[in-house]
């Protein structure tokens, strides 16, 4: 059967986040309080067709260690829905 | 001694690259098409060079959709044989995506693109100035490499002032330990940011560019 599986990327968090600390000073001039950091990755989702929720995980797995994320900028979280 | 110049989707600075090459330096040039696969007409005694651009429009990560068409399959068999391989900018970006090149190019640390001069030396001592233009060409990489880029003799140029100096103010994106260009261990594939083939034609004010063509890629060849 056909499984929905989302992949979430972020950026290392050792590594400094432009793009976050952009939108960080634009939260600052809306003048909302509070917020301490910004950080900003990207969300994928695949249709996977698999034989089990495991498989299906697996295989959107191996797409993030070998084109959709690079391990030298960026870590990823699998889950199957 | 040729070079083969790879048009991915999106290459900016082929045409460039082409004209540099050709018509500055009097050197045999090809053009090459990413759906291609064949390079049998190139030797190891022969240089690729992928150029500046958006390849694929930078989808995904700059450089990471690149990586996977025909043409740099035979590219990295290619730089495996022990041919040279030269990455501008994004072809800089490409060759770190494949691999070739260790660590990775992030978003310019200050958020914004960089386009002007800059200085870079290399580890003879001798200072260039060539352009930059880019958004996403932090390099970086972790300790340990960065360590063994260093004492192998890997990092080709640092971002400086005139005094040769490695300054904030001089690494124009925040690269860390201020490396505008690094090669891999065997010394056959270099990729850098800054554009030496902006910078050939005398009729453009700077010709600091051919110097590091030449120093690089082509050290036993005459230059005309």
């Amino acid at each position: 059967m056909t499984y929905t599986v989302e992949i979430k990327v972020m950026p290392l968090k050792e590594l400094l986040d432009p793009q976050g600390k952009a939108v960080m000073g634009g939260l600052a001039n809306l003048g909302l309080g509070g917020v301490e950091d910004v950080r900003i990755g990207k969300n994928i989702t695949l249709q996977v067709n698999a034989g089990s929720p495991e498989q299906a995980k697996q295989i959107a797995e191996e797409a993030s260690r070998k084109l959709l994320t690079n391990p030298v900028m960026e870590y990823f979280e699998v889950s199957v829905n | 001694m040729k070079f083969g110049v790879v048009v991915f989707p999106g290459s900016n600075c082929d045409r460039d690259m082409y004209d540099a090459l050709k018509h500055d330096m009097g050197q045999e040039v090809e053009m090459l098409w990413h759906k291609d696969k064949d390079l049998s007409h190139f030797t190891t005694d022969d240089c690729i060079i992928l150029p500046g651009g958006f390849s694929y429009g930078d989808y995904l990560r700059c450089g990471a959709i690149a990586r996977f068409s025909p043409m740099m399959q035979s590219v990295i068999e290619f730089a495996n044989a022990g041919g040279k391989v030269f990455g501008v900018c994004n072809g800089f970006q490409i060759l770190c995506e494949s691999h070739l090149l260790p660590g990775a190019l992030l978003r310019n640390g200050h958020q914004q693109f960089v386009c002007k001069n800059v200085l870079i030396q290399n580890p003879a001592g001798e200072i260039f100035k060539v352009p930059v233009a880019h958004g996403e060409g932090r390099y970086y990489a972790d300790e340990k490499t960065l360590d063994s880029l260093e004492a192998n003799g890997q990092v080709i140029f640092y971002y400086c002032d005139e005094k040769g100096k490695r300054t904030a103010d001089a690494n124009p994106n925040g690269a860390t330990r201020h490396i505008a260009g690094i090669c891999n261990a065997n010394r056959n594939v270099f990729g850098m940011m800054p554009h030496p083939e902006r910078a050939t034609s005398s009729v453009l004010g700077n010709t600091d560019g051919r110097a590091i063509i030449r120093e690089l890629l082509m050290s036993t060849q005459l230059v005309s």
